[in-house]
């Protein structure tokens, strides 16, 4: 059997929806950002597949490198916070930030 | 025959004579108690008396002046300046001196300046002496201003004037409320009178204003009176009612029936204050208004009789309080009522300068009788009752004899002058054939006679009734007392030269005949004939009836000084004895002045307070009741209105804020705080947002 575009698709899609179930439902904050980075790396993919598969010039690559470069910028960020979260709640559980509440 | 049509000769000193009391009364009034601590009472003489002796100085020059003139032209005019000019109503502060006033500046002026030197003696023990001749120069002023006015509105300021300085004087000794309420009646009576002058002066100016002539001006009414005739306001003859309103003014200033009751009162006010303003000068403000006024009375007949009929009354029952009283003063006081009684008398003859002659004359007298019993009562350490008195002839020679003198005056015994001036009066009583009130005239000689006799053989004859201490301390006054009482009765004595009767000329044929009245002629004597155009007869007619007359007043006033002396010198007749007679009640209600002031006490006062509790009870229950049901009806209606503002707007403002809390309640329960919640919201919406553009949207763009 060829490996055509629906197949990268269909990874992608996976990648997404576990990214997506790796937020949605961790208890640890840096699990919770490798689930954002699987959910970026999704769209990667979803980039390259039709970069791959259509006629047009190598646009999708380089969003692709737009998207890695912008993935390990937020991620920085993000580390950040959960440092700065861990220096004030002695743990990176996100179940103990819940103090900012109505 | 227009006097307003005159050559006015206009002078520019007869305002000095008005003006420097008045800055006397200024100088001392309000600089006197710093003057007097610093240069002591003598300074406060100077100050005061010398004002007033210049004045009697420059009316002097004023009279000669006057001589120097035709009879016809004798007017002086001093205009100062324009006081009201309104409409047409054109008024200026001006002053005037013909014959008339010309008499009146130097007895206010003259006699005036003798009780100025006078008071210097009596007053020296008194601490507020400076507030004293203030007043007293005040007086002056307005007195003089009221003499000297040429229009009836500047008479009605020295009106007002002298009134209230009767006030300010009668109640001197302020401290004893006898005193304040003496001067409080004075005022306070004189007010009344005064409410007949204005009235007076209204109908009168209006009734001008009617015939085109609006003017307030003496020798302006005198010339347009005429015209007045005729007309008639409600019903009354205009000329009547005016001169009756002014009438009731004369009244209140000059002590007749019904507004007398001041005068007695009034004594309680130092003694050379008696003399110049209750004998002298102020009283005679009624007297000379009607003479200044002639022309409008000679053409009132009725009122002329009002006039006479009051006059005589006033004239006779005054001299019958007289005989009964025991204050010195008290006499002096109805005694003047009754000699003013007199001048009316000849007021409502039309015997205008027989009636000015007599209050020539009395000034005289009554002002040495005045100053007499003033010098008397300061020996006797102030006591003032005849009873008390007796025998002082013996320690006050110059007072007995200048007292006698004025008494023999006053008691019409010829030929002093007394005699001339009150016997012409009654003769032109007779001869205008008013018998009845002659004869009561008559008799009020005879008891001026007997009481002021008895007050002589009470005061100054027989035994000394004071005790030790009184009579250790007896002595004649001082010279600047007994001077002017010298002087007074000297004048007292000759005055009746200027006047000397047709009926006497063969006695003393140099002195003419009533030069006093040939002098005030002009003036005064235009009788009714002459008003309506005839031409003035001269010469007079003598009436041998005249001797008749003049004999029986001779009569009667020896018949009135052998009685008082058989009662009160030789004892031959007991005063008590007679007070007895009939049961003694005619004696007593005289000794208690018919009990006129009880009446007036009763009615007007009691009357007046009666409206006064009602109006106080109308005031304080219905008044007040209305006032505090308004305020009442506020209270609920603010009450209702607070509820409003506590449910129904603190309500609504806080419903709002209870809303704004509500909502707030359910809309922070957004902020969950759990970040997993918060990621899932997103993911939640972004798939909102995709389904959204797929269905309803433009699709995938």
């Amino acid at each position: 059997m060829s490996v055509g575009l629906t197949h990268f698709l269909a990874v992608s899609l996976l990648v997404f929806l576990l990214g997506l179930y790796c937020v949605l439902t961790r208890r640890n904050a840096i699990g919770i950002l490798m689930g954002v980075e699987l959910i970026l790396n999704s769209a990667n993919i979803n980039y390259l597949a039709f970069a791959r598969y259509s006629a047009g010039g190598y646009d999708g690559q380089v969003f692709a490198l737009f998207v890695i470069m912008l993935a390990a910028a937020e991620a920085a960020i993000g580390l950040a916070i959960v440092l700065g979260i861990y220096q004030t709640f002695h743990t990176i559980d996100v179940e103990a930030t819940e103090t900012l509440r109505g | 025959m227009s006097e307003a049509t005159h050559e006015l000769i206009t002078v520019s000193y007869l305002r000095w004579i008005v003006l420097l009391p008045l800055l006397g009364a200024i100088v001392n009034g309000l600089g006197g108690a710093v003057i007097q601590k610093a240069a002591g009472k003598r300074a406060i003489s100077l100050l005061a008396c010398a004002p007033v002796l210049i004045a009697f100085a420059i009316s002097v020059r004023g009279f000669l002046q006057l001589l120097g003139l035709g009879e016809g032209e004798r007017l002086l005019i001093d205009r100062l300046f324009t006081w009201i000019a309104v409409g047409n109503l054109h008024v200026d502060v001006a002053f005037q001196l013909d014959p008339l006033s010309a008499v009146m500046i130097l007895v206010i002026t003259g006699v005036g300046g003798l009780i100025h030197i006078y008071s210097t003696a009596y007053m020296h023990e008194e601490p507020a002496y400076w507030r004293y001749f203030a007043y007293l120069n005040l007086f002056t002023f307005a007195m003089l201003t009221l003499v000297l006015a040429d229009n009836l509105l500047l008479m009605f300021v020295g009106w007002e004037g002298v009134g209230l300085c009767s006030y300010a004087l009668i109640g001197f000794w302020y401290s004893d409320w006898n005193n304040a309420s003496a001067g409080s009646k004075a005022f306070i009576v004189n007010r009344v009178g005064d409410f007949g002058f204005m009235l007076g002066t209204f109908l009168l100016f209006w009734s001008l204003s009617g015939i085109g002539h609006p003017t307030l001006v003496f020798r302006e009414i005198a010339a347009y009176a005429v015209q007045l005739e005729g007309h008639t306001v409600a019903g009354v003859a205009v000329l009547t009612a005016v001169t009756l309103l002014m009438f009731v003014g004369a009244t209140g200033k000059s002590a007749q029936i019904p507004l007398y009751v001041w005068l007695p009162d009034a004594m309680a006010g130092p003694t050379p204050v008696s003399a110049l303003i209750h004998a002298a000068t102020m009283v005679t403000a009624g007297v000379y208004m009607i003479a200044r006024l002639n022309v409008l009375y000679t053409l009132a007949p009725a009122t002329q009789m009002v006039v006479l009929v009051t006059g005589t009354l006033t004239a006779f029952f005054a001299a019958t309080i007289g005989t009964a009283q025991n204050d010195i003063k008290k006499v002096l006081a109805y005694s003047t009522v009754s000699q003013l009684g007199f001048m009316f008398i000849a007021m409502g003859v039309g015997a205008y300068a027989a009636g000015v002659f007599h209050l020539m004359t009395h000034a005289f007298f009554k002002a040495c009788l005045f100053l007499g019993s003033g010098s008397v009562i300061h020996a006797m350490h102030h006591e003032q009752d005849m009873r008390k008195m007796g025998g002082l002839k013996r320690w006050m020679p110059i007072t007995y004899w200048t007292f006698l003198i004025s008494t023999l005056a006053i008691s019409g015994i010829p030929p002093l002058s007394g005699f001339i001036s009150k016997d012409s009066i009654l003769w032109e009583a007779f001869a205008n054939r008013h018998h009845v009130l002659w004869l009561l005239g008559l008799s009020g000689a005879l008891m001026t006679a007997f009481y002021m006799f008895r007050l002589v053989f009470m005061t100054f004859h027989g035994e000394c009734r004071a005790d030790h201490h009184t009579q250790e301390h007896l002595h004649e006054s001082p010279s600047a007392m007994t001077i002017p009482l010298v002087i007074l009765a000297a004048l007292a004595a000759v005055a009746g030269l200027l006047n000397w009767p047709l009926a006497l000329n063969p006695v003393l044929p140099f002195l003419g005949v009533a030069q006093f009245e040939q002098w005030l002629r002009p003036v005064v004597g235009k009788d009714v004939s002459v008003l309506h155009g005839a031409v003035p007869h001269e010469g007079h007619h003598l009436d041998p009836i005249e001797y008749a007359t003049m004999l029986l007043s001779i009569a009667v006033a020896v018949a009135g000084i052998l009685i008082a002396r058989a009662m009160y010198e030789k004892k031959t007749m007991s005063p008590d004895r007679v007070a007895e007679l009939g049961g003694g009640w005619l004696y007593r209600t005289v000794l208690n002045k018919y009990y006129v002031d009880e009446l007036y006490q009763t009615v007007f006062v009691g009357g007046l307070l009666v409206v006064t509790r009602a109006a106080a009870w109308f005031d304080q229950h219905v008044i007040d009741f209305i006032v505090n049901a308004a305020a009442t009806v506020t209270t609920w209606v603010s009450w209702v209105e607070g509820q409003f503002d506590h449910y129904v707007i603190d309500g609504a403002v806080n419903g709002v804020g209870w809303l704004s809390v509500f909502f707030g309640g359910r809309v922070r329960r957004l902020q969950m705080g759990s970040i997993n919640g918060y990621l899932y919201v997103i993911v939640l919406a972004v798939f909102g947002v995709m389904v959204a553009q797929l269905w309803w949207g433009t699709g995938p763009s």
